[in-house]
This record gives C-alpha cells, structure tokens and sequence, in this order.
C-alpha cells in the first residue's frame, strides 16, 4: 500500500504496459475472484454472519436480558479488569523492550527477541498450565500461598497473569522494528540541544511511534478480552466470580442457552469488527508515519 | 581483545529499559516455564514415557498434528489465491476482503468455536447438506480440521501479501518477452519469490493450530481416542487433579513449540533475504519494512 502511495506518479503508465504483458485473461481473473472470494465467504463471513442471526433468533428482547443478566454483567466487568490490567502492563514493558532492543546494540540482542516472541509460540492450554503449577495447590508455591491465604488460581489474580502472559509481545514486537527503522539522528539532536532523557523520549520518540504504539495496544486488548484456553485453565469457572466473557459464553452453550450465547458473543465479535476496522486505520496512518520518516531519514544522511 | 557487552550510544536509558525488560520477562514467562520443566523433570523417565506414550496421547497427536497439517496445507493454497487475488486485481468489495482476512486473529477463539460448530452441526445451514450425502462434519475429524483451517486462515495471506506488493512486475515481463508463457512465468519466476514467505506463514499456521484449543472443542465432540485434541487432553487430566500426566503432556507440546520456532525463524530469515535480493535487482521497490503478522 505504502509503495503504491510512494511511486504513485510513475505506476500508471508502466501498468498499462505490464496488463498486457503479464496479466491474466479476463475469464481467468473473475475465476480466481470467486474461488478466492468464495473462500473468505466460506470462512470469514458465514461464521460472522451466525453469530448475529443466532443472537437475535428468539428476538431482542432475549438478547437484552441475557447480556443484562447479573451473571452476564460479572463476566463483563471481570474481561474489563483483566485487559485494564494487562494491557497497561504489557503496554509499559513493550516499550521499555523496544527501547533497549531498537536503539542499542548489545550481545545476545536476538536471543532477548526469541524470548519475548515465546508466549507466542506456546499454547493457550499450556500457558494457564504453567501457572497452576507454579502457584497451584500441588505447585512449587502453593503451600505457601495457602498458608498466608492468598489465592491465585481459581481466583482474579491467576487470570489477570494468564491474560499477561498471552498477549506479552503485542507491544514489544510492534514497536521494535518501528524504532530499529527511525534510527537515532532525532533522539541525538534533541540530547544535543540539551535535552534530558525523559524528554527526548516524550517529546522525540513517543510521537514518531504513536501509531505503532496503538496498533499493538489495540491487537493486545483484542486478544486479552478473547482468551479463552489459558484463562479457562486457570478460572475455576466459579459463576459471577471467575468467569470471563468468553468462560461465559462457554457455560451457556454447554447449557443449550444458544441465544443466551450467541448474544454475549455477538458483543465479543462486534469488539473484534471494531479492532479491525481500528486497525486497518492506524495500519494506514503508521505506514504513512514510516514513510515519512524514512523520507526524512533520506534528506538527512 | 576486550569483550564490550553494548556498543557505545549517546542516548540515555539502556540500563533502565533493559534490566526492566528482563525482570518482567523473567517474572512472567521465563520463571513460570522453567517450574513446568522442573515439574516434570520430577517425574521418572519411565513414568513420563508412560503417559506421554498412552494410546489415549499418542491418538490425540496423531488428531491434533493430522489436523493442523491439512489445515495448514488448505491455507498454503487458499492463503497464496487469496494474497494473489488481493494484491493484483481489482474488484468491488476488495478493501473489505482485505481487512477482513485478519477476522481469525481479531475473533474470540470461543465465538469462533460456537459459529463454526453452528454451521457445521447436523442441523447447521452447512452441516444439514453435508448430512445428506453422508457426510458428517462436526463431531468429527473433519470439523477439527475446518477450525483449525479457520485459525491459521490469515497468516499465509500476510505473509505473502508484502512479497508480492514489493515485487517488481519488471521480473515477470522480462519472462514474458525471453517467450514464457503466462503459467511458466508465475511457476518459474513468481513462484520462487513468494515460496519462503509462504512457507513461513504456512509453518505459522500449523504451530498455531496445534496449540489451538477454544475454537476446536466446540465442534470436535471431545470423543477419547477419536475426536479428542493434545491441548483438552491436558485440561482433561487436570481437572481429574492428574497434575503429573497434565504437565507430562504439556512438555511434549512445549518441547515440539520450541523445537518448530527455529524452521520459523530459518523460512522468515530466507523470506527477508530474497526480498532484499530482489530488491537490489531492481532499485526502484522501495517497500516500507513489513509490521505484518
């Protein structure tokens, strides 16, 4: 898209000749459409479309209650606490990573970025699991924890660390190629001009990342109010208490309520059309921020 | 020779940036993991073997790891289709396609679980026709391998997508004038250019649907033996407070997730070699570094 936009004055003639050349004939084009458009239809658009019509199939009446439900309402507040919790966190630590990765070179630097990309590559199911052993009953802390009370798993504190450790590189992987790709000739001039620290970063740095920075926040709250496998490990499922939206919807399906259901999804589906549609707009803002400073960055050096 | 630990930078605020980035990365991902494998490197050899290779496991694999592959396989087609169709023609709704292939990542693993066995069920819009001529969706192996499909439906696309944009059509008239025809220049000349991106967003897709589990238990029907994926197994033998087996099950996962992010690595590392390749073959591409995935 960016590419488009950056040569935009010389495309059009060379793809009037390159249609001719290297294009595909007219019948083959629209095959290919469909095909493709049939596949995204098959899988994007018909499970969205169930969602909706299931919610509103016994009528909005039904569909008002069972969000208003008190059951329902406890899930809300609860996937609300735990994003409110997770992502700030996540948010902080995404750009302290990105900082030291994307402006310094130091030994054991790609090691530092497999580490960070982990959560990725581990198993919701798994990644509840690590935690109820560590803080489980049977787990290494356990004991203690129940001597002195607390309770982690199959309590709020377990889910909050679930949603943590499931949506940890959102931020940090957004904004380490950002901050890699601006350089330092800014931050430098700023510290030059006097400068402290903090202000250069607040001042220099957090304005030519903000786009990237909302783009991870937003793809991190997304999943932090979605999990399903790791939060489910560590819930309890205990009604009003530890249930998260999605633990919800599972309870009420398993309890053939499918209206019930399908209405407190619909609310996690529109939240996921709403991330897309902010996501294709900061995507479009972020990569006009890149360009731009990429254009900057050339006139400099 | 003296060994430097940084290289030298006026800016401020290394050590503060880094030593925070250890601790929460220590606190929350790498502390928790190595108790796991602590866990279960309290178990004997022989005890861990026994559970990781029950029949009851080794059939969940073979679920779990024969889903994710056929998955992943249709994703390797459809994915490449889709990124071509995208990035190349033009149509109406073709900006709504696009931002709506991210849908699997964006949509609640559970939401998806419940549509998808919706559709597909005995009596689903899908599900009934399928029924009729004798096929049987969900509750089967078959319905496990369509959520997983779903899943891993976006990373191929966005892998491939910024190949193909970056990729200069100067490439593929040269072929067409040397006389390739139009299938020899996308086999010979195309092909090879996106193969690392999509092999790389192929390679994602099934790391992810082999840990995938809120989408798939909806519609698989949780059957033992026969419809019973790696990831339930484990909730399974947790919720019988079968701590040892669950954690015994979870390391054969963990192992095999870390085992696969190094051909993840190499085919990303191989995916972005090319691109710089050919984008020093032709110096006009001046493509914006991919925040893809």
């Amino acid at each position: 898209m960016a590419t488009t936009t950056f040569t935009a004055g010389k495309l059009p003639a060379t793809r009037r000749v390159a249609t001719a050349a290297t294009g595909e004939p007219v019948a083959v084009r629209w095959i290919l459409i469909g095909v493709a458009a049939l596949f995204l239809g098959l899988f994007i658009f018909l499970p969205l479309a169930i969602v909706f019509s299931q919610a509103c199939a016994k009528g909005i009446g039904v569909y008002w209650a069972s969000l208003r439900a008190p059951d329902a309402l406890a899930a809300i507040r609860l996937t609300l606490l735990a994003a409110g919790i997770a992502v700030p966190l996540n948010l902080v630590f995404g750009v302290a990573a990105a900082w030291a990765i994307g402006k310094f070179e130091f030994v054991g630097k790609s090691l530092l970025i497999t580490l960070i990309d982990l959560p990725f590559s581990v198993s919701p199911v798994v990644s509840g699991l690590i935690y109820v052993l560590l803080f489980g009953l049977q787990g290494l802390l356990g004991p203690w924890l129940a001597r002195h009370d607390l309770h982690v798993i199959f309590a709020v504190p377990g889910i909050v660390l679930a949603t943590i450790f499931v949506t940890f590189p959102f931020v940090a992987r957004e904004l380490i190629p950002l901050l890699q790709a601006q350089g330092q000739e800014e931050e430098e001039a700023a510290s030059a001009l006097g400068a402290s620290g903090w202000q250069t970063f607040f001042r220099v740095s957090l304005p030519n990342i903000k786009w990237g920075l909302l783009y991870g926040v937003i793809l991190c709250n997304a999943r932090a109010m979605g999990e399903f496998g790791a939060v489910s490990v560590v819930s309890g499922h205990i009604r009003g208490r530890t249930n998260t939206m999605p633990l919800h919807v599972e309870i009420l399906y398993n309890e053939y309520q499918f209206a019930a259901a399908f209405a407190v999804a619909s609310l996690l589906a529109l939240l996921a059309l709403a991330t897309l549609v902010a996501k294709t707009v900061v995507e479009w803002r972020a990569r006009r921020q890149l360009a731009e400073s990429a254009l900057w960055n050339g006139e400099a050096v | 020779m003296t060994f430097t630990f940084k290289k030298r930078s006026s800016l401020p605020g290394f050590g503060l940036a880094l030593g925070y980035t250890v601790l929460y990365l220590s606190l929350i991902v790498l502390i928790p993991l190595a108790a796991t494998f602590l866990k279960a490197s309290s178990l004997s050899w022989q005890q861990f073997w026994h559970i990781a290779a029950s029949p009851r496991a080794v059939a969940s694999y073979r679920l779990t790891f024969g889903a994710s592959l056929i998955g992943a396989l249709i994703n390797l087609g459809f994915g490449v289709l889709v990124a071509w169709v995208l990035v190349r023609y033009s149509f109406p709704g073709k900006r709504l396609f696009d931002s709506l292939v991210d849908l699997p990542f964006a949509l609640p693993t559970a939401v998806a679980g419940i549509a998808l066995t919706t559709i597909y069920a005995p009596n689903g819009w899908l599900g009934r026709p399928l029924a009729a001529i004798g096929i049987k969706a969900a509750y089967s192996p078959l319905g496990v391998a369509i959520a997983l499909t779903f899943i891993g439906l976006p990373f191929v696309v966005r892998s491939v997508q910024p190949v193909l944009e970056d990729m200069d059509k100067e490439l593929e008239e040269a072929a067409a004038s040397l006389g390739a025809s139009r299938w020899q220049t996308f086999s010979r000349v195309v092909l090879p250019t996106i193969l690392p991106a999509a092999l790389a967003g192929f390679a994602m897709a099934f790391a992810r649907a082999v840990g995938e589990y809120g989408s798939v238990v909806f519609i698989s029907g949780n059957m033992p033996m026969r419809t019973e994926i790696t990831p339930l197994l484990i909730i399974t033998k947790l919720d019988q407070y079968d701590y040892a087996g669950a954690t015994a099950i979870a390391a054969v996962m963990l192992m095999f997730s870390l085992v696969l992010l190094l051909p993840i690595n190499l085919l990303q590392k191989w995916s972005s070699r090319r691109d710089e390749k050919t984008a020093a073959l032709v110096p006009q591409g001046g493509g914006t570094p991919g925040n893809g995935t």
